[in-house]
């Protein structure tokens, strides 16, 4: 596959890492990405703040040379940059009165027949989730992952339309692909408050805390983004965010591309994960042990789950696994919030009862075994409880106690 | 606003007004049944003086003056996710868009930092075709009398080698200038 590339002007400052992990994925990828040549900048959101002519000329001017050059389809990696350039294409090709008045403005010929693709579009429907798997060397196993799609991949809704504006999956999917777990979270397609931390910091502070806190309520230890403002909001403004809020977030942040990267074989260094503010090496290098720690923590799988799981085209036996999961994890919840109801719906005693919230209070790997059998079977999961309590006395007893 | 509020269509030059701004905008206030929706979801409705469905109602009560005079139209961060979700079709982001073109056009600009801001990274791309995110940051924090304001985040970006001290210019800048240029003065025809 060749693309057009359209690095956007990020690409040369603040998002240089995001460049490097595009590139990367690309090679890894077999895609030939073919950079613009003397491109402009696309506007952003300045000029459509300012003059709405300008602001779809500037990208037409982009679009033209890729048309000269016989390019149709061209990548933005930049969530702003693919949505002006985008827009610009539609805008233009359906109305002939301001594709005329373009052409006026730049000077040259534009047929408005190319089309922008962002990171997303690109890696999930043009390559395709199950070669990016095929692809993995280092899988992201142990990561858990908010993936935030903000506003311009997704919005305005005529013009992205590749995804749910909603609920998107197609980031989800592909980080999916590379092993990480994925958080379902309400704030993906929320914004991050764009310029607005630049001009106005006293507003977009709180829009970063709100996201930031939101995937971390929702169990995500990362998050992953394919937007360089979003990135620069999350990750440079996270410090200013966690001063305004009172409250350290400590959440590391990740290009789409640099993961993708990663797990295709990259090494953190080389796609510029130590030029994160948040720091984002430790949280990659700590994955083998979470994924350790997981694997032990976990209940063992029902045997329809666990073979559901090997499949993936098994999708009702997927859904099954993924209803049981929750239900599991609702239970964990339930049994963190009151050991003592919990510990009386598993136990009549009250004496014996009281022991067991008495141990399972902090204890993972018990709560765990106990929520999944309190589903898949309730007499199993009472006699494990009583297990428990006794081997407790023992215990007490021995040390006599 | 007065007491009393004359609630009658817009007549005259406020009626021209107001068709410009629908015209720019690509959307009918008149669609708006003031639900509220819009501003539910406004992920900066807690730091504007009006919520995005009174800005519309204000134009609704012919009080465009008020509209443009609002803080709310430069504290939206076009997010568009008012547009998405308006069940009437109501294309409110790009009106906010129309609002802030009208207000920066008569210099009624209630928040300087925002239009200082846009004005300072279009001179940049006027000037090099591209965007200058060291030059930009420098002349909005001049312009807007906070000189120390982000200084902090300076030598962290540097030592990370992710802002450049100078400029990327392009060939065409030129060509970008001549845009530019046209672009202003085939917009001052329109008025």
């Amino acid at each position: 596959m060749k693309l057009a590339y359209y690095p956007g002007c990020s690409s040369e400052g603040s998002a240089i890492e995001y460049d490097l992990s595009t590139k990367k994925t690309a090679l890894l990828l077999e895609t030939e990405l073919e950079e613009l040549e003397d491109w402009n900048c696309c506007g952003a959101t300045s000029a459509h703040n300012t003059n709405k002519l300008l602001s779809l000329a500037l990208p037409a001017r982009n679009l033209a040379i890729a048309e000269q050059n016989g390019m149709d389809l061209i990548l933005a990696p930049c969530a702003a940059c693919y949505n002006r350039l985008h827009s610009t294409e539609l805008i233009a090709r359906k109305d002939e009165a301001v594709r005329e008045r373009i052409k006026e403005v730049i000077d040259m010929d534009f047929s408005a027949h190319t089309s922008t693709v962002s990171v997303l579009e690109w890696l999930d429907s043009k390559v395709g989730v199950d070669k990016i798997k095929a692809r993995v060397k280092n899988p992201l196993q142990g990561m858990k992952a908010a993936c935030y799609y903000g506003c311009l991949l997704v919005r305005p809704v005529e013009h992205t339309g590749f995804d749910d504006p909603e609920d998107p999956q197609s980031m989800d999917r592909i980080v999916r692909a590379l092993g990480a777990e994925t958080v379902e979270w309400p704030f993906k397609v929320e914004c991050c408050g764009a310029a607005l931390a630049t001009s106005r910091p006293d507003i977009g502070a709180k829009m970063v805390h709100s996201i930031i806190s939101n995937a971390r309520d929702a169990g995500a230890e990362c998050l992953v983004t394919a937007c360089p403002l979003c990135m620069l909001n999350l990750d440079m403004r996270q410090a200013g965010a966690e001063k305004a809020a009172g409250e350290k977030l400590n959440m590391p942040v990740y290009y789409v591309t640099e993961l993708v990267a990663l797990a295709g074989g990259a090494s953190p260094d080389e796609v510029g994960i130590g030029k994160h503010f948040v720091e984002a090496k430790g949280y990659l290098g700590s994955l083998p042990a979470r994924a350790a720690a997981m694997a032990a923590a976990a209940p063992k799988k029902a045997p329809k789950a666990a073979k559901a799981e090997n499949e993936d085209e098994a999708a009702v036996g997927n859904e099954d696994a993924e209803a049981l999961r929750k239900k599991i994890d609702a239970m964990i919840k339930a049994f963190n919030k009151g050991p003592d109801k919990m510990a009386a719906r598993l136990i009549e005693d009250g004496e014996r009862a009281a022991i067991l919230a008495d141990i399972i209070t902090g204890d993972e790997k018990k709560i765990a075994r106990l929520a999944e059998l309190m589903i898949t079977d309730k007499d199993k999961a009472g006699k494990a409880a009583e297990a428990f309590v006794t081997g407790e006395l023992k215990r007490r007893e021995k040390a006599g106690l | 606003m007065g007491v009393a509020t004359k609630i009658l269509p817009p007549q005259g030059k406020d009626r021209a007004l107001l068709a410009r701004i629908e015209k720019e905008a690509g959307t009918s206030i008149n669609l708006c049944y003031q639900c509220g929706k819009c501003s539910a979801g406004c992920p900066v409705g807690f730091a504007m003086d009006y919520t995005p469905r009174q800005v519309i109602r204000l134009l609704q009560l012919n009080l465009i003056d008020e509209a443009l005079n609002a803080e709310s139209i430069w504290i939206c961060a076009s997010c568009d996710t008012c547009s998405a979700r308006c069940p009437r079709g109501v294309d409110i982001a790009s009106l906010m868009d129309a609002l802030r073109r009208e207000a920066l056009s008569q210099g009624k600009i209630k928040d300087k930092k925002v239009a200082e801001f846009n004005k300072a990274f279009l001179n940049g791309v006027r000037n090099f075709g591209r965007t200058f995110e060291a030059g930009l940051l420098l002349q909005h924090n001049l312009k807007t009398m906070q000189p120390f304001k982000d200084a902090g985040l300076g030598l962290p970006m540097m030592s990370r080698g992710k802002i450049r001290l100078l400029p990327v210019k392009i060939k065409g800048r030129e060509q970008v200038k001549k845009i530019f240029a046209r672009a202003e003065k085939m917009r001052g025809e329109e008025e």
